[in-house]
Protein backbone atom coordinates (compact mmCIF):
# COMPACT_ATOMS: atom_id res chain seq x y z
CA UNK A 1 0.00 0.00 0.00
CA UNK A 2 2.63 2.37 0.84
CA UNK A 3 4.29 5.11 -1.99
CA UNK A 4 0.60 4.89 -3.77
CA UNK A 5 0.89 8.23 -5.75
CA UNK A 6 -2.35 10.25 -6.03
CA UNK A 7 -3.23 10.63 -9.59
CA UNK A 8 -0.28 10.75 -11.93
CA UNK A 9 1.66 13.79 -10.94
CA UNK A 10 5.02 13.47 -11.74
CA UNK A 11 6.92 16.29 -9.93
CA UNK A 12 9.99 18.08 -12.24
CA UNK A 13 10.10 21.77 -13.13
CA UNK A 14 9.54 21.95 -16.84
CA UNK A 15 8.24 24.84 -19.01
CA UNK A 16 4.54 23.20 -19.37
CA UNK A 17 4.64 22.64 -15.55
CA UNK A 18 4.77 26.58 -14.84
CA UNK A 19 2.39 26.53 -17.54
CA UNK A 20 -0.93 28.23 -15.64
CA UNK A 21 -3.69 25.21 -14.68
CA UNK A 22 -6.36 26.89 -16.54
CA UNK A 23 -4.25 27.38 -19.77
CA UNK A 24 -3.23 23.95 -19.37
CA UNK A 25 -7.02 22.78 -19.59
CA UNK A 26 -8.14 24.90 -22.19
CA UNK A 27 -5.22 23.84 -24.18
CA UNK A 28 -6.54 20.18 -23.26
CA UNK A 29 -9.79 20.75 -24.38
CA UNK A 30 -8.96 22.53 -27.50
CA UNK A 31 -6.55 19.53 -28.52
CA UNK A 32 -9.43 17.37 -28.10
CA UNK A 33 -11.50 19.07 -30.33
CA UNK A 34 -8.91 19.76 -32.79
CA UNK A 35 -8.40 15.60 -32.60
CA UNK A 36 -12.02 15.27 -34.20
CA UNK A 37 -11.76 17.93 -36.87
CA UNK A 38 -8.79 16.00 -38.30
CA UNK A 39 -9.48 14.85 -41.69
CA UNK A 40 -6.68 13.53 -43.07
CA UNK A 41 -2.78 12.48 -42.68
CA UNK A 42 -1.78 15.69 -42.21
CA UNK A 43 -3.95 16.80 -39.64
CA UNK A 44 -2.97 13.54 -37.57
CA UNK A 45 0.49 14.56 -38.10
CA UNK A 46 0.68 17.99 -36.73
CA UNK A 47 -1.43 16.34 -33.66
CA UNK A 48 1.15 14.01 -33.31
CA UNK A 49 3.88 17.12 -33.76
CA UNK A 50 2.50 18.60 -31.39
CA UNK A 51 2.21 16.05 -28.86
CA UNK A 52 5.42 14.53 -29.17
CA UNK A 53 6.71 18.65 -28.34
CA UNK A 54 4.72 19.19 -25.72
CA UNK A 55 6.16 15.62 -24.50
CA UNK A 56 9.93 17.13 -25.06
CA UNK A 57 9.22 20.65 -22.96
CA UNK A 58 7.38 18.65 -19.87
CA UNK A 59 10.36 16.41 -19.37
CA UNK A 60 8.60 13.86 -17.92
CA UNK A 61 9.65 10.22 -19.13
CA UNK A 62 7.74 9.03 -22.08
CA UNK A 63 7.05 6.03 -20.65
CA UNK A 64 5.16 7.06 -18.50
CA UNK A 65 2.71 8.87 -21.23
CA UNK A 66 2.59 5.45 -22.98
CA UNK A 67 1.11 3.98 -19.46
CA UNK A 68 -2.06 5.33 -19.70
CA UNK A 69 -2.43 2.99 -23.25
CA UNK A 70 -1.91 0.14 -20.98
CA UNK A 71 -5.84 0.86 -19.79
CA UNK A 72 -7.28 1.11 -23.41
CA UNK A 73 -5.37 -1.51 -24.87
CA UNK A 74 -8.61 -3.52 -24.66
CA UNK A 75 -10.61 -0.98 -26.39
CA UNK A 76 -8.23 -0.56 -29.01
CA UNK A 77 -8.02 -3.99 -29.92
CA UNK A 78 -11.85 -4.16 -29.89
CA UNK A 79 -12.47 -1.26 -31.78
CA UNK A 80 -9.74 -2.57 -34.28
CA UNK A 81 -11.27 -5.78 -34.84
CA UNK A 82 -14.71 -4.93 -35.20
CA UNK A 83 -14.11 -2.10 -37.89
CA UNK A 84 -11.57 -4.48 -39.86
CA UNK A 85 -14.22 -7.07 -40.02
CA UNK A 86 -17.14 -5.12 -40.61
CA UNK A 87 -16.64 -1.60 -42.44
CA UNK A 88 -18.54 -2.32 -45.58
CA UNK A 89 -16.21 -0.92 -48.66
CA UNK A 90 -15.36 -1.05 -52.25
CA UNK A 91 -11.79 -2.51 -52.32
CA UNK A 92 -12.13 -6.16 -51.19
CA UNK A 93 -8.88 -7.55 -49.75
CA UNK A 94 -10.06 -11.01 -48.78
CA UNK A 95 -12.99 -12.82 -47.43
CA UNK A 96 -13.76 -15.38 -45.30
CA UNK A 97 -17.12 -17.14 -45.24
CA UNK A 98 -19.47 -13.94 -45.05
CA UNK A 99 -16.97 -11.37 -43.31
CA UNK A 100 -14.58 -9.71 -46.01
CA UNK A 101 -11.74 -7.46 -44.86
CA UNK A 102 -11.62 -3.69 -47.22
CA UNK A 103 -9.44 -1.25 -47.61
CA UNK A 104 -11.36 1.19 -46.42
CA UNK A 105 -12.31 -1.31 -42.85
CA UNK A 106 -8.69 -1.01 -42.70
CA UNK A 107 -7.84 3.08 -43.17
CA UNK A 108 -10.83 3.51 -41.22
CA UNK A 109 -9.86 1.27 -38.11
CA UNK A 110 -6.27 2.78 -38.28
CA UNK A 111 -7.74 6.40 -38.33
CA UNK A 112 -9.56 4.91 -35.13
CA UNK A 113 -6.51 3.87 -33.51
CA UNK A 114 -4.10 6.31 -34.13
CA UNK A 115 -7.20 9.12 -32.99
CA UNK A 116 -7.59 6.94 -29.54
CA UNK A 117 -3.87 7.02 -28.99
CA UNK A 118 -3.21 10.65 -29.26
CA UNK A 119 -6.14 11.53 -27.27
CA UNK A 120 -5.06 9.38 -24.32
CA UNK A 121 -1.19 10.51 -24.20
CA UNK A 122 -2.71 13.95 -24.71
CA UNK A 123 -4.76 13.94 -22.01
CA UNK A 124 -2.01 12.53 -19.41
CA UNK A 125 0.26 15.62 -20.10
CA UNK A 126 -2.43 17.56 -18.43
CA UNK A 127 -2.38 15.24 -15.60
CA UNK A 128 1.26 14.21 -15.29
CA UNK A 129 1.84 17.73 -15.28
CA UNK A 130 -0.31 19.45 -13.49
CA UNK A 131 -0.61 18.64 -9.56
CA UNK A 132 -4.14 17.74 -8.22
CA UNK A 133 -4.36 20.83 -6.20
CA UNK A 134 -3.55 22.90 -9.01
CA UNK A 135 -5.78 21.11 -11.16
CA UNK A 136 -8.84 21.79 -9.15
CA UNK A 137 -7.91 25.39 -8.89
CA UNK A 138 -7.99 25.20 -12.29
CA UNK A 139 -11.39 23.73 -13.15
CA UNK A 140 -12.69 25.76 -10.26
CA UNK A 141 -12.12 28.84 -12.40
CA UNK A 142 -13.27 27.90 -15.28
CA UNK A 143 -16.18 27.08 -13.85
CA UNK A 144 -16.76 30.16 -12.48
CA UNK A 145 -18.98 31.81 -15.59
CA UNK A 146 -21.07 28.62 -15.10
CA UNK A 147 -22.70 29.85 -11.85
CA UNK A 148 -25.12 31.86 -13.16
CA UNK A 149 -26.79 28.39 -13.95
CA UNK A 150 -26.45 27.30 -10.62
CA UNK A 151 -23.45 25.30 -11.39
CA UNK A 152 -21.47 25.12 -7.45
CA UNK A 153 -18.23 25.76 -9.25
CA UNK A 154 -16.57 26.05 -5.61
CA UNK A 155 -18.27 23.63 -4.19
CA UNK A 156 -17.11 21.43 -6.70
CA UNK A 157 -13.45 22.03 -6.49
CA UNK A 158 -13.55 22.27 -2.54
CA UNK A 159 -14.81 18.69 -2.53
CA UNK A 160 -12.75 17.83 -5.23
CA UNK A 161 -9.28 18.59 -3.27
CA UNK A 162 -10.87 17.06 0.14
CA UNK A 163 -11.52 13.68 -1.95
CA UNK A 164 -7.84 14.03 -2.94
CA UNK A 165 -6.70 14.85 0.43
CA UNK A 166 -8.33 12.24 2.06
CA UNK A 167 -7.34 9.43 -0.14
CA UNK A 168 -4.01 8.86 1.26
CA UNK A 169 -5.93 8.85 5.07
CA UNK A 170 -8.00 6.22 3.84
CA UNK A 171 -5.71 3.57 2.14
CA UNK A 172 -3.60 4.13 5.57
CA UNK A 173 -7.01 3.36 7.57
CA UNK A 174 -7.79 0.40 5.63
CA UNK A 175 -4.14 -1.37 5.94
CA UNK A 176 -4.46 -0.89 9.75
CA UNK A 177 -8.18 -2.17 9.92
CA UNK A 178 -7.38 -5.11 7.40
CA UNK A 179 -4.18 -5.93 9.45
CA UNK A 180 -6.55 -5.42 13.27
CA UNK A 181 -9.24 -8.36 10.83
CA UNK A 182 -5.79 -10.76 10.16
CA UNK A 183 -5.02 -10.63 13.47
CA UNK A 184 -8.35 -12.10 14.26
CA UNK A 185 -7.37 -14.71 11.77
CA UNK A 186 -9.60 -13.13 8.96
CA UNK A 187 -8.44 -14.54 5.54
CA UNK A 188 -8.19 -12.14 2.19
CA UNK A 189 -6.92 -13.85 -0.60
CA UNK A 190 -8.46 -17.42 -0.12
CA UNK A 191 -11.19 -18.69 -0.73
CA UNK A 192 -14.38 -18.56 -3.93
CA UNK A 193 -15.19 -14.96 -5.22
CA UNK A 194 -18.47 -14.99 -2.79
CA UNK A 195 -16.21 -16.16 -0.02
CA UNK A 196 -13.97 -13.11 -1.08
CA UNK A 197 -16.81 -10.87 -0.82
CA UNK A 198 -18.05 -11.84 1.88
CA UNK A 199 -14.58 -11.25 3.53
CA UNK A 200 -14.73 -7.73 2.77
CA UNK A 201 -17.67 -6.73 5.03
CA UNK A 202 -15.52 -6.50 8.36
CA UNK A 203 -13.03 -4.26 6.38
CA UNK A 204 -15.83 -1.69 4.63
CA UNK A 205 -18.01 -0.90 7.40
CA UNK A 206 -15.21 -0.08 9.94
CA UNK A 207 -13.68 2.29 6.81
CA UNK A 208 -17.33 3.69 6.16
CA UNK A 209 -17.78 4.34 9.74
CA UNK A 210 -14.46 5.92 9.57
CA UNK A 211 -14.66 7.76 6.78
CA UNK A 212 -18.07 9.27 7.87
CA UNK A 213 -16.34 10.08 11.13
CA UNK A 214 -13.88 11.89 9.52
CA UNK A 215 -16.63 13.82 7.36
CA UNK A 216 -18.22 14.92 10.42
CA UNK A 217 -14.80 16.31 12.41
CA UNK A 218 -13.82 17.69 9.02
CA UNK A 219 -17.04 19.84 8.93
CA UNK A 220 -16.78 20.76 12.21
CA UNK A 221 -13.34 21.92 11.74
CA UNK A 222 -14.45 24.17 8.76
CA UNK A 223 -17.28 25.50 10.11
CA UNK A 224 -15.57 26.55 13.50
CA UNK A 225 -13.03 28.60 11.43
CA UNK A 226 -16.09 30.08 9.66
CA UNK A 227 -16.05 28.61 6.38
CA UNK A 228 -19.13 29.85 4.69
CA UNK A 229 -18.29 28.32 1.02
CA UNK A 230 -17.20 30.75 -1.63
CA UNK A 231 -17.94 33.59 -0.01
CA UNK A 232 -15.57 36.90 0.66
CA UNK A 233 -12.88 33.77 -0.02
CA UNK A 234 -9.68 34.77 -1.26
CA UNK A 235 -6.79 32.34 -2.64
CA UNK A 236 -3.12 31.76 -1.01
CA UNK A 237 -1.90 31.52 -4.60
CA UNK A 238 -3.63 33.87 -7.19
CA UNK A 239 -3.19 32.56 -10.52
CA UNK A 240 -1.99 34.66 -13.17
CA UNK A 241 -0.82 34.44 -16.50
CA UNK A 242 2.66 35.41 -17.63
CA UNK A 243 4.33 35.59 -20.53
CA UNK A 244 5.20 31.99 -21.10
CA UNK A 245 1.26 31.48 -20.83
CA UNK A 246 0.96 33.48 -23.83
CA UNK A 247 3.20 31.86 -25.50
CA UNK A 248 1.81 28.85 -25.43
CA UNK A 249 -1.26 30.08 -26.36
CA UNK A 250 0.06 31.30 -29.78
CA UNK A 251 1.69 28.02 -29.76
CA UNK A 252 -2.07 26.09 -29.31
CA UNK A 253 -3.73 28.84 -31.87
CA UNK A 254 -1.53 27.50 -34.96
CA UNK A 255 -2.07 24.25 -34.11
CA UNK A 256 -5.28 25.05 -34.59
CA UNK A 257 -4.72 26.67 -37.67
CA UNK A 258 -2.79 23.95 -39.08
CA UNK A 259 -5.17 21.15 -38.21
CA UNK A 260 -8.08 23.01 -39.82
CA UNK A 261 -6.23 24.30 -42.60
CA UNK A 262 -5.28 20.89 -43.19
CA UNK A 263 -9.22 19.70 -43.51
CA UNK A 264 -8.84 21.90 -46.80
CA UNK A 265 -5.52 19.96 -48.27
CA UNK B 1 4.63 -20.10 25.31
CA UNK B 2 7.94 -18.44 25.38
CA UNK B 3 9.23 -15.74 21.99
CA UNK B 4 12.78 -15.60 20.86
CA UNK B 5 13.47 -12.32 18.93
CA UNK B 6 16.45 -13.23 17.31
CA UNK B 7 18.42 -10.48 15.17
CA UNK B 8 15.25 -8.67 13.99
CA UNK B 9 15.59 -5.49 11.71
CA UNK B 10 12.85 -4.15 10.03
CA UNK B 11 12.90 -1.79 7.07
CA UNK B 12 9.68 0.03 5.39
CA UNK B 13 9.46 0.80 1.45
CA UNK B 14 12.84 -1.62 1.18
CA UNK B 15 14.56 -0.95 -2.36
CA UNK B 16 12.82 2.58 -2.92
CA UNK B 17 13.31 5.96 -2.50
CA UNK B 18 11.72 6.16 0.69
CA UNK B 19 13.70 3.20 2.74
CA UNK B 20 13.68 3.48 6.56
CA UNK B 21 14.88 1.13 8.85
CA UNK B 22 12.22 0.94 11.72
CA UNK B 23 13.67 -1.75 13.44
CA UNK B 24 17.63 -2.01 14.46
CA UNK B 25 18.75 -5.74 15.08
CA UNK B 26 16.59 -6.79 18.08
CA UNK B 27 17.10 -9.27 20.72
CA UNK B 28 14.40 -10.08 23.39
CA UNK B 29 13.64 -13.36 25.21
CA UNK B 30 10.16 -13.68 26.62
CA UNK B 31 8.97 -16.37 29.26
CA UNK B 32 5.25 -17.54 30.02
CA UNK B 33 3.51 -15.87 31.88
CA UNK B 34 5.54 -12.66 32.22
CA UNK B 35 3.53 -8.62 32.31
CA UNK B 36 5.96 -6.69 29.92
CA UNK B 37 5.72 -3.02 29.48
CA UNK B 38 7.02 -1.70 25.86
CA UNK B 39 7.59 1.82 26.24
CA UNK B 40 9.28 4.23 23.98
CA UNK B 41 8.41 7.67 22.09
CA UNK B 42 6.15 7.63 18.93
CA UNK B 43 7.91 6.55 15.94
CA UNK B 44 10.43 4.45 18.70
CA UNK B 45 9.21 1.04 16.78
CA UNK B 46 7.17 -0.36 19.22
CA UNK B 47 4.43 -0.88 17.27
CA UNK B 48 6.03 -1.98 13.79
CA UNK B 49 7.90 -4.63 16.55
CA UNK B 50 4.67 -5.72 17.88
CA UNK B 51 3.39 -6.47 14.25
CA UNK B 52 5.79 -9.00 14.05
CA UNK B 53 5.22 -11.33 16.73
CA UNK B 54 2.34 -12.68 15.05
CA UNK B 55 3.49 -12.37 11.52
CA UNK B 56 1.58 -9.13 10.29
CA UNK B 57 4.97 -8.22 9.00
CA UNK B 58 7.50 -10.44 7.95
CA UNK B 59 10.76 -9.41 9.25
CA UNK B 60 13.78 -8.24 6.95
CA UNK B 61 16.53 -10.11 8.53
CA UNK B 62 15.96 -12.01 11.71
CA UNK B 63 13.75 -14.43 13.47
CA UNK B 64 10.85 -15.17 15.66
CA UNK B 65 10.55 -17.77 17.08
CA UNK B 66 7.53 -19.26 18.97
CA UNK B 67 8.60 -22.27 21.64
CA UNK B 68 11.78 -22.93 19.20
CA UNK B 69 9.71 -22.52 16.26
CA UNK B 70 10.21 -19.86 13.41
CA UNK B 71 6.94 -18.37 12.72
CA UNK B 72 8.04 -17.09 9.22
CA UNK B 73 9.30 -20.67 7.82
CA UNK B 74 5.23 -22.23 7.05
CA UNK B 75 2.85 -19.86 5.79
CA UNK B 76 0.13 -21.94 6.16
CA UNK B 77 0.49 -21.99 9.73
CA UNK B 78 -0.37 -18.44 10.30
CA UNK B 79 -3.86 -18.51 11.54
CA UNK B 80 -2.46 -20.67 14.02
CA UNK B 81 -0.24 -18.30 15.64
CA UNK B 82 -2.04 -15.11 15.09
CA UNK B 83 -4.57 -16.93 17.20
CA UNK B 84 -1.66 -17.88 19.94
CA UNK B 85 -0.17 -14.61 20.27
CA UNK B 86 -3.55 -12.43 20.55
CA UNK B 87 -2.67 -8.25 19.20
CA UNK B 88 -5.35 -6.10 19.89
CA UNK B 89 -4.31 -2.94 18.24
CA UNK B 90 -4.80 0.84 19.06
CA UNK B 91 -8.09 1.84 19.18
CA UNK B 92 -9.32 -1.47 18.72
CA UNK B 93 -12.98 -0.44 18.64
CA UNK B 94 -12.76 0.94 14.97
CA UNK B 95 -12.50 -2.98 13.76
CA UNK B 96 -15.72 -3.43 15.34
CA UNK B 97 -18.23 -4.36 12.17
CA UNK B 98 -20.69 -6.78 13.67
CA UNK B 99 -24.42 -5.92 13.64
CA UNK B 100 -24.69 -7.34 17.35
CA UNK B 101 -21.56 -7.89 20.46
CA UNK B 102 -21.75 -11.53 20.73
CA UNK B 103 -21.62 -11.45 16.45
CA UNK B 104 -18.74 -9.31 16.18
CA UNK B 105 -16.56 -11.44 19.27
CA UNK B 106 -17.42 -14.69 17.55
CA UNK B 107 -15.94 -13.47 14.44
CA UNK B 108 -12.32 -14.82 15.63
CA UNK B 109 -13.39 -18.20 16.90
CA UNK B 110 -15.40 -19.30 13.29
CA UNK B 111 -12.08 -17.75 11.37
CA UNK B 112 -10.47 -20.47 13.56
CA UNK B 113 -13.24 -23.06 12.91
CA UNK B 114 -14.27 -23.79 15.61
CA UNK B 115 -18.00 -25.66 16.05
CA UNK B 116 -20.79 -23.70 17.31
CA UNK B 117 -20.95 -24.75 20.69
CA UNK B 118 -17.08 -24.11 21.21
CA UNK B 119 -17.63 -20.47 19.55
CA UNK B 120 -20.64 -19.94 22.08
CA UNK B 121 -18.32 -21.01 25.22
CA UNK B 122 -15.46 -18.72 24.21
CA UNK B 123 -17.53 -15.52 23.35
CA UNK B 124 -19.16 -16.13 26.76
CA UNK B 125 -16.24 -16.61 28.71
CA UNK B 126 -14.46 -14.22 26.92
CA UNK B 127 -17.04 -11.39 27.28
CA UNK B 128 -17.51 -12.16 31.01
CA UNK B 129 -13.72 -11.84 30.96
CA UNK B 130 -13.99 -8.55 30.27
CA UNK B 131 -16.92 -7.32 32.48
CA UNK B 132 -19.75 -6.83 29.56
CA UNK B 133 -23.03 -8.08 31.02
CA UNK B 134 -24.94 -10.37 29.26
CA UNK B 135 -27.54 -7.76 28.54
CA UNK B 136 -25.32 -6.15 26.23
CA UNK B 137 -24.66 -9.41 24.18
CA UNK B 138 -27.65 -8.84 21.50
CA UNK B 139 -27.06 -4.76 21.25
CA UNK B 140 -25.22 -3.33 18.46
CA UNK B 141 -21.86 -2.41 19.42
CA UNK B 142 -22.13 1.01 17.79
CA UNK B 143 -24.56 1.44 20.44
CA UNK B 144 -21.72 1.26 23.40
CA UNK B 145 -19.86 3.55 25.41
CA UNK B 146 -16.10 4.09 24.09
CA UNK B 147 -14.85 2.17 27.18
CA UNK B 148 -17.54 -0.66 26.35
CA UNK B 149 -16.48 -0.63 22.79
CA UNK B 150 -12.93 -1.38 24.04
CA UNK B 151 -13.65 -3.96 26.25
CA UNK B 152 -15.95 -5.41 23.38
CA UNK B 153 -13.24 -5.40 21.14
CA UNK B 154 -10.50 -6.62 23.19
CA UNK B 155 -12.73 -9.65 23.69
CA UNK B 156 -12.96 -10.42 20.39
CA UNK B 157 -9.23 -11.07 20.36
CA UNK B 158 -9.66 -13.09 24.19
CA UNK B 159 -12.24 -15.57 22.54
CA UNK B 160 -9.53 -16.74 20.36
CA UNK B 161 -7.49 -17.97 23.44
CA UNK B 162 -4.32 -16.57 22.72
CA UNK B 163 -1.39 -17.81 24.95
CA UNK B 164 0.08 -14.18 24.29
CA UNK B 165 -1.87 -10.59 24.64
CA UNK B 166 -0.03 -8.13 22.96
CA UNK B 167 -1.98 -4.88 23.53
CA UNK B 168 -1.30 -1.38 21.74
CA UNK B 169 -2.02 1.60 24.23
CA UNK B 170 -5.47 -0.39 25.04
CA UNK B 171 -6.24 2.92 27.66
CA UNK B 172 -5.80 5.54 24.74
CA UNK B 173 -8.53 8.27 24.38
CA UNK B 174 -10.52 6.77 27.49
CA UNK B 175 -11.44 8.94 30.68
CA UNK B 176 -9.73 8.00 33.75
CA UNK B 177 -12.49 5.91 34.50
CA UNK B 178 -12.57 3.73 31.95
CA UNK B 179 -8.92 3.65 31.52
CA UNK B 180 -9.15 2.24 34.74
CA UNK B 181 -11.24 -0.27 34.05
CA UNK B 182 -9.62 -1.53 30.86
CA UNK B 183 -6.09 -1.83 33.06
CA UNK B 184 -7.49 -3.61 35.96
CA UNK B 185 -9.08 -5.62 33.18
CA UNK B 186 -5.93 -6.54 31.73
CA UNK B 187 -4.08 -6.95 35.05
CA UNK B 188 -6.93 -9.52 36.32
CA UNK B 189 -6.61 -11.38 32.62
CA UNK B 190 -3.17 -11.84 33.63
CA UNK B 191 -3.27 -13.37 36.65
CA UNK B 192 -6.52 -15.14 36.57
CA UNK B 193 -5.94 -16.71 32.80
CA UNK B 194 -2.11 -17.33 33.19
CA UNK B 195 -1.74 -15.54 30.11
CA UNK B 196 1.25 -14.04 28.53
CA UNK B 197 0.79 -10.02 28.78
CA UNK B 198 3.00 -7.25 26.40
CA UNK B 199 1.74 -3.73 27.18
CA UNK B 200 2.52 -1.35 24.78
CA UNK B 201 2.24 2.66 26.25
CA UNK B 202 4.25 5.86 27.02
CA UNK B 203 2.70 6.12 30.22
CA UNK B 204 4.96 5.22 32.63
CA UNK B 205 1.67 5.66 35.42
CA UNK B 206 0.33 2.61 33.51
CA UNK B 207 3.31 0.79 32.93
CA UNK B 208 4.55 0.77 36.85
CA UNK B 209 1.20 -0.52 37.85
CA UNK B 210 0.72 -3.65 36.62
CA UNK B 211 3.76 -5.26 34.67
CA UNK B 212 7.13 -6.80 36.11
CA UNK B 213 9.54 -6.42 33.49
CA UNK B 214 10.15 -3.15 31.39
CA UNK B 215 11.82 -2.97 27.68
CA UNK B 216 12.49 0.95 26.51
CA UNK B 217 12.92 1.31 22.98
CA UNK B 218 14.34 4.50 21.20
CA UNK B 219 15.17 5.16 17.48
CA UNK B 220 14.26 1.12 16.45
CA UNK B 221 16.54 0.05 19.28
CA UNK B 222 16.54 -1.79 22.56
CA UNK B 223 17.56 1.23 25.04
CA UNK B 224 16.39 -0.95 28.12
CA UNK B 225 15.63 -4.14 29.32
CA UNK B 226 14.80 -4.88 32.91
CA UNK B 227 13.03 -5.04 36.29
CA UNK B 228 10.49 -2.63 36.96
CA UNK B 229 12.57 -1.49 39.48
CA UNK B 230 15.96 -2.07 38.00
CA UNK B 231 14.60 0.05 34.60
CA UNK B 232 12.83 3.08 36.66
CA UNK B 233 15.62 3.80 38.53
CA UNK B 234 18.04 4.57 36.13
CA UNK B 235 16.36 8.10 36.17
CA UNK B 236 18.86 9.88 34.13
CA UNK B 237 18.68 7.98 31.48
CA UNK B 238 15.17 7.28 31.14
CA UNK B 239 15.07 11.21 30.41
CA UNK B 240 17.92 11.60 28.60
CA UNK B 241 15.44 9.40 26.21
CA UNK B 242 12.76 11.82 26.90
CA UNK B 243 10.80 9.87 28.70
CA UNK B 244 10.18 10.18 32.17
CA UNK B 245 9.94 7.98 34.57
CA UNK B 246 6.55 7.77 36.95
CA UNK B 247 5.64 11.12 38.59
CA UNK B 248 5.32 9.42 42.25
CA UNK B 249 9.33 8.57 41.82
CA UNK B 250 10.01 12.59 41.27
CA UNK B 251 7.98 12.89 44.97
CA UNK B 252 10.01 10.76 46.61
CA UNK B 253 13.30 11.64 45.32
CA UNK B 254 11.86 14.96 46.49
CA UNK B 255 11.09 14.05 50.13
CA UNK B 256 14.22 12.25 50.21
CA UNK B 257 16.55 15.31 48.93
CA UNK B 258 14.47 17.02 51.95
CA UNK B 259 16.15 14.11 53.98
CA UNK B 260 13.25 11.83 54.89
CA UNK B 261 15.10 8.86 54.33
CA UNK B 262 12.16 7.02 52.63
CA UNK B 263 12.97 3.62 50.82
CA UNK B 264 14.57 4.39 46.57
CA UNK B 265 12.42 1.76 45.11
CA UNK B 266 9.02 3.03 45.18
CA UNK B 267 7.35 3.54 41.58
CA UNK B 268 3.62 3.03 42.53
CA UNK B 269 1.13 4.92 43.88
CA UNK B 270 -0.19 2.41 46.45
CA UNK B 271 2.93 1.56 47.51
CA UNK B 272 4.24 5.44 48.32
CA UNK B 273 1.12 5.49 50.31
CA UNK B 274 1.76 3.11 52.23
CA UNK B 275 5.09 3.64 53.14
CA UNK B 276 4.35 7.55 53.35
CA UNK B 277 1.49 6.74 55.85
CA UNK B 278 4.19 5.11 57.89
CA UNK B 279 6.64 7.81 57.81
CA UNK B 280 3.74 10.41 58.71
CA UNK B 281 2.01 8.37 61.62
CA UNK B 282 0.68 10.37 64.60
CA UNK B 283 3.46 11.14 66.57
CA UNK B 284 6.25 9.97 63.96
CA UNK B 285 5.85 13.43 62.07
CA UNK B 286 6.39 16.62 63.90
Amino acid sequence: MNGMTIGQYYPVNSRIHRLDPRVKLVAAFIYITMLFLVKNFWGYLFAAFFVSLTIYASKVPIIYMLRGLKNIIFIITFMLVMNIFFTKGERVLFSIWKISVTMEGLILSARMAVRLILLVVGTSILTLTTSPIQLTDGIEYLLKPFKRFGVPAHEIAMMMSIALRFIPTLVEELDKIMKAQKARGADFDTGGLMKKAKSLIPLLVPLFISAFRRADELAMAMEARCYRGDYNRTRMKEMKLYPHDYRFMAVVGAFCIAVIGSRFV
Amino acid sequence: MSIEIKNLSYIYNKGTAFEQTAIHDINISIQKGEFIGLIGHTGSGKSTLIQHLNALLKPSTGHILLDGEDINADSSKLKRIRQRVGLVFQYPEHQLFEMTVYKDVAFGPENMGLSKEETDKRVKAALENVGVDESIHEKSPFELSGGQKRRVAIAGVLAMEPEVLVLDEPAAGLDPRGRDEVLGLIKSMHSNLGITVILVSHSMEDVSRLVNRVIVMHQGRIAMDGALNEVFSRVEEIEALGLRAPSISYLMKGLNERGFGLPQDIYKVEDAVDCLLKVFQPGVCK
